[in-house]
């Protein structure tokens, strides 16, 4: 058997690793370094599906963290298959509400907040529980996908270690007492004019929660209302107001851009508009035919993103490099008055010419760790490239009040250890933990008398207050918020407070003297006010139904960019340097440690380094090669005289001069799942140098700390499993994809082939959109009742999703080209896993669906073994939390909650399928194409996936199937999968790549 | 050397290869059947229910359609079990001291619902939907038996696998016309096979034996 992994880890040698990839010709795709390096280790998990195979059954501390974890106790029910069922009970209602009917669902229509803005949703709703997120098709910034963020918050709302009452001192409070003493400190506010009142929020875009803070600060004329969150995007609200001489609000429009240049800007994942900048993206970047046209994308980053993967041209680079890039793209562009800088980007003259030629319909974006400057001049350059207006528009501000977020806290800290600060009331957020460390804010925190945080769950910050709130739920509370464009929607709750909770706005209401009136009344006034009485019921009604306001989204402003004071403040920019620097970025799954207590997105892969459960320290080969580092190195990273620990990961394609260092981990009180995973970056962290540190120096502590990736498990052996090309290519050769295909041996057929009378079910996955978000994945976890299993388990190989996301690299380890490649189950026509099953648990659907039978399951685990996909996932323990009361509500009432012992896989959402077939038979027709969704396609931003009935030639599916980029994955194997891929195309300048 | 074993020792193997063959034998048919008896199966089992509701006295003494009480029966998978608030549409005007019905009363004044015990439980692994089966021409007593006949409600088949195929195997015996599908005193006629096919055709009956129908 063999051990541990950490214990039998090989160092790196990056040499090693350079000549092995030297060695191999042709188009070459690798998926981890230790895979290219074939060392002993990664050879060992080609050969073991299951590494350390007893390890976790003889380990009883891992046992034990997992019990802990789970929180579920091990009384299994064995034997009940031998016993006689237990009783159960029928409990109906009393009064029977209107609309409900028993065992269907209901959908609401709400809203979530991503960066303070409103992300519009459908919430599922079974007997008055919400248990799944979708996107609302209708909202502008959701246009039917949902974040993996917002699919987990679902999660959030049962999550057991929810405050679950309003405490003092750690002593259970009610309401009552609460408010009693909100009112005598008021009252002595209200004698001084507010003076000493501090109220510390997020970004506030919400109409309703502004007015309330907005007439705080008239009935209370010394108070101050700060807004703070440590991804506040401060540089772009900064960068606004240095190009348009005033506060305003921009977005672009990127349905009307053919050529995008990025500069440190991950427009795909990180922002408002995220969801819609990627579909407008994608859908320009689907090809179906050779005549077909496709955007192109520049990408200079300093930090290694998605958006950065999806690049035509890529430049991985320190950030004041993309800074002078920035800068030498500008006087490209034909602006004058600049510094004379070097271009660190081969082909940015061409780049400059490309986006000329598509004077109108380009854009360039920068990125929030960009500086103010820089955010000016990339307006400067979209006005010059006749973009301002039309890809990129212009608003008023979105937020109730805009401001710079990082110096306003600044301001507010330094109040507090001035003793300034009589009451604090800090409504949501963590800043105790996130804020920048020159702050010290949780020591200045002390110095305030009277402390109150509301908050979802107990944090770092509740740790300081004397008073902690129980926060409802955002599915719990009304409330309205704005999108990226302004658009207001009503946040509309799904369910009763499960506990004693308060929102923002109960709060408020004390000092406004508003107690008696509820939220629902509150929101309402505000929507009053705005629409009149006439008419006001049936335009809020259409609110609520639609989850979006008609004609609420703010006019499209025309403002000209102050040019001089633009170059002024670039020329104020220090783009020398050349030292070492280190990039912070918020985590890619518990983002900026708010998710930190989030199972499904703890368990998340991250998108680029396939990490689970942890954050690291990333580092590019060369600099891992020059300083010696191998991945799971424990080294100290030091600013001046601020350290931080942390573990290396070394990342293929990280700029070799520059480190990332994801913050929102290390929490120190967060839960029983956040406590004690990765650690806290922040400390790193100041208000001078908030996104990146240009001179940092690294040290090894000659320790080392287990990082588990995902990367390595199931590895597919360098076979031809993504296929790409370059638009050019296929043009010339519109088949090149069936060309790439190994040889098939000749046709045999043990089998004989089934008949599909009826429907027959098949996926399309086009890699070409895919951006690798990792929404599908969350999405299915959340439809399918998948189980999280912990650190360790994942160690050990045992990670329970039903659609992965493989990341491939192509090219040098410096700069190579990046695919994702999403892996449901491939419902194989000639399944491997079928005649290997002893006891018929997997079996072949009438309309070719590969079934996964639970209760005839025994767990042999043939049929695993026998999947060339590794598809399949096992319960090697009772993954599935049977005994936490709260989870149990998340569950979809209409997929099993699989026990120990039973093999799993993805069944093409055979729920929804059976749903739809059975209302179709009902209304005597044919299920129509689309009406089925599985969840990873209705959440799916970039519209990648396809699912439909392959027996029908006009379904949407068939004409992707039938289009020439399509392939299967090791059709070699005479498997004949169900599920099949577009290949990927790059649109690369050919002027750019003769430079 | 010396024989090792007896002659009788033959007839002994023989002897002990057919007892333990018979024995092996014996005790599976034995737990067959336990596992197929009433005792198990919970067949003919009569439970106490919060109120003793009469199905007899409301279907055949009555005349109440099944879906006055059971309103979802043909648009979801659960029939619905009546909120107290159905009960009371009645109560509140006949009956109304009945100390019988004093928990449907207490439900309603109290707001807390009764609990009743469900009767026809399948495993929770199998997904039943009723309005597909009713849509299509199953009616109530072809799986739940003379309901208008039972004081208390009991559960009729065993509600095997074995017994939900027969049906989807030869839903021809079984089919009745839709305008037939809530008469409780429908008897399939004498050429019901005839006329099953003529249905099974005519609404499109296309039942399903693969594991996902069921089980997912």
């Amino acid at each position: 058997m063999k051990g541990n992994r950490s214990d039998q880890t090989v160092r790196l040698d990056l040499r090693k690793v350079r000549e092995a990839l030297e060695r191999r010709t042709g188009r070459d795709y690798w998926r981890s370094l230790e895979e290219v390096l074939e060392t002993e280790e990664a050879q060992d998990y080609l050969r073991h599906e299951f590494p350390a195979e007893a390890d976790t059954f003889a380990d009883p501390v891992g046992r034990r963290q997992f019990l802990r974890l789970m929180g579920a106790s091990l009384a299994f029910a064995g034997a009940t298959a031998c016993v006689v069922q237990p009783e159960e009970r029928i409990v109906p209602h009393v009064r029977a509400p209107e609309q409900l009917v028993p065992g269907r669902a209901l959908y609401f229509a709400s809203c979530v907040s991503a960066f303070g803005f409103a992300q519009g949703l459908l919430v599922e709703s079974h007997d008055g529980r919400p248990t799944k997120i979708e996107g609302n098709p209708n909202h502008p910034a959701s246009l039917g996908a949902a974040t993996a963020f917002a699919q987990a918050s679902v999660l959030d709302l049962y999550d057991p270690d929810r405050l679950q009452t309003i405490q003092y001192r750690g002593r259970i409070r009610t309401w009552t007492q609460l408010a009693a003493a909100l009112e005598t400190e008021f009252e002595r506010f209200r004698l001084a004019g507010g003076k000493g009142l501090r109220i510390l929020t997020g970004t506030v875009t919400s109409p309703t929660l502004g007015d309330q803070l907005l007439r705080l600060s008239e009935n209370f004329p010394e108070a101050r209302w700060v807004q703070y969150e440590p991804v506040s995007f401060d540089h772009v609200r900064a960068g606004r107001r240095a190009a348009f001489g005033q506060n305003v609000h921009s977005y672009s429009r990127l349905e009307h851009a053919d050529v995008v240049f990025s500069l440190d800007a991950d427009f795909l994942t990180f922002g408002p508009a995220a969801l819609a900048d990627t579909r407008a993206f994608s859908a320009k970047r689907r090809i179906r035919s050779p005549e077909s046209q496709m955007n192109r994308l520049y990408a200079v980053e300093s930090s290694p993103s998605l958006t950065g993967a999806m690049a035509d041209h890529y430049k991985a680079t320190t950030s004041r490099a993309v800074s002078r890039a920035a800068v030498a793209l500008a006087r490209n562009l034909g602006i004058q008055g600049l510094p004379d800088v070097d271009s660190p980007v081969p082909w940015l003259e061409a780049a400059a010419r490309d986006l000329q030629n598509h004077s109108g319909r380009c854009l360039v974006l920068a990125g929030e760790s960009q500086p103010p400057a820089i955010h000016a001049l990339t307006h400067l350059m979209n006005e010059r490239l006749a973009s301002l207006g039309s890809v990129v528009v212009v608003t008023d501000p979105v937020e109730a009040r805009p401001e710079l977020q990082m110096h306003s806290l600044g301001e507010l800290t330094r109040e507090m250890r001035d003793g300034e600060v009589e009451a604090l009331l800090i409504l949501g957020g963590n800043p105790a933990f996130d804020a920048p460390a020159d702050l010290e804010f949780a020591a200045a925190l002390e110095q305030v008398p009277f402390r109150l945080h509301l908050t979802l769950l107990e944090n770092e910050t509740s740790r300081g207050c004397q008073w902690i709130v129980s926060q409802s739920h955002y599915l719990e509370s009304w409330s309205d918020l704005r999108a990226f464009d302004g658009t207001a929607s009503i946040v509309q709750p799904l369910i009763e407070p499960l506990y004693r909770s308060r929102s923002a706005h109960d709060l408020l209401k004390v000092p406004l003297n508003e107690t008696g009136q509820s939220d629902y009344e509150l929101v309402r006034q505000v929507w009053r006010r705005q629409w009149g009485e006439e008419d006001f019921e049936r335009r809020w009604r259409r609110a609520l139904h639609d989850g979006w306001i008609e004609g609420s989204a703010l006019p499209v402003r025309q403002l000209s960019v102050d040019a001089d004071a633009v170059l002024a403040a670039v020329a104020r920019v220090d783009l020398e340097g050349e030292a070492l620097e280190l990039n912070l970025r918020p985590d890619p799954t518990v983002f900026d440690g708010r998710y930190a207590n989030n199972a499904w997105l703890q368990e998340l892969p991250k998108p680029l380094t396939k990490l689970t459960w942890d954050n690291a320290l990333l580092a590019s080969p060369a600099l891992a090669e020059r300083l010696g580092l191998s991945n799971d190195d424990l080294v100290e990273i030091a600013a001046g005289d601020r350290r931080v620990e942390a573990p290396v990961w070394i990342q293929p394609g990280h700029a070799p001069d520059s480190l990332t260092l994801y913050f929102g981990y290390g929490r120190s009180v967060a839960g029983r799942v956040g406590q004690g995973t990765g650690f806290d970056a922040y400390p790193i962290r100041t208000t001078a140098t908030p996104w990146s540190i240009p001179e940092v120096s690294i040290k090894r502590t000659g320790r080392r700390r287990r990082l588990v990736s995902t990367q390595h498990h199931y590895s597919m052996e360098g076979r031809r499993l993504v296929r790409s090309g370059s638009l050019e290519e296929f043009r010339r050769n519109p088949d090149f994809v069936s060309q790439l295909a190994p040889e098939m041996p000749e046709k045999y057929d043990l089998y004989p082939n089934w008949n599909y009378p009826g429907y027959a079910w098949g996926m399309t996955i086009d890699l070409n959109s895919c951006t690798g978000c990792n929404a599908c994945v969350a999405a299915c976890q959340a439809e399918n009742n998948i189980p999280v299993v912990g650190k360790e388990q994942v160690a050990s190989g045992r990670e329970m999703h039903w659609i992965r996301i493989d990341r491939y690299f192509e090219g040098s380890v410096d700069e190579p080209a990046v695919f994702h490649q999403p892996i449901p189950c491939m419902h194989c026509e000639q399944a491997p896993c079928e005649p290997v099953c002893p006891v018929a648990a997997t079996v072949h659907s009438d309309e070719g669906l590969n079934d996964m039978v639970y209760n005839r399951c025994v767990g042999t685990r043939y049929c695993s073994n026998n999947c060339p996909y590794k598809v399949r996932r096992f319960n090697f323990l009772l993954y599935s939390d049977w005994a936490t009361p709260s989870l149990k509500l998340q569950r979809n009432p209409n997929v099993t909650v699989r026990s120990r012992g039973v093999m799993e896989k993805c069944t093409y959402c055979v729920q929804r399928i059976s749903a739809a077939r059975i209302q179709a038979s009902l209304e005597d027709r044919k299920i129509r194409d689309g009406e089925i969704r599985t969840a990873c396609q209705q959440t799916c931003p970039a519209d990648a996936i396809v699912f439909g009935d392959i027996n029908d030639p006009n379904s949407r599916v068939s004409r992707l199937k039938a289009s020439p980029l399509n392939y299967g994955l090791l059709t070699e194997l005479n498997t004949r999968p169900r599920t099949t891929y577009l290949a990927k195309l790059k649109n690369p300048n050919p002027e750019a790549t003769t430079e | 050397m010396a024989q090792l074993f007896n002659r009788s020792a033959n007839a002994l193997a023989k002897v002990t290869l057919i007892v333990g063959f018979l024995a092996a034998a014996g005790g599976a048919w034995a737990s067959y059947e336990f596992y197929h008896s009433p005792y198990m199966t919970r067949v003919d089992l009569v439970r106490e229910q919060p109120v003793m509701f009469s199905h007899k006295h409301h279907v055949e003494g009555l005349g109440i359609d099944c879906r006055y009480c059971h309103t979802s029966v043909e648009v979801s998978s659960s029939a619905g079990i009546p909120s107290t608030h159905t009960c009371m549409s009645c109560h509140s005007q006949v009956w109304v001291d009945a100390p019988i019905l004093e928990p449907v009363r207490a439900s309603y004044r109290e707001n807390l619902p009764l609990e009743w015990i469900r009767v026809n439980d399948l495993p929770d692994f199998v997904y039943f939907d009723h309005s597909i089966h009713v849509g299509k021409g199953i009616g109530c007593t072809t799986c739940h038996g003379p309901i208008d006949q039972m004081p208390l409600v009991r559960q009729v088949h065993n509600l095997s696998m074995k017994w939900c195929l027969d049906c989807h195997r030869n839903p021809e015996a079984f089919v009745r016309p839709r305008e037939e599908v809530f008469n409780v005193n429908w008897q399939p006629p004498a050429d019901q096979l005839e006329m099953g096919g003529r249905l099974v055709q005519e609404y499109g009956i296309e039942t399903k034996t693969y594991c996902s129908a069921c089980h997912r």
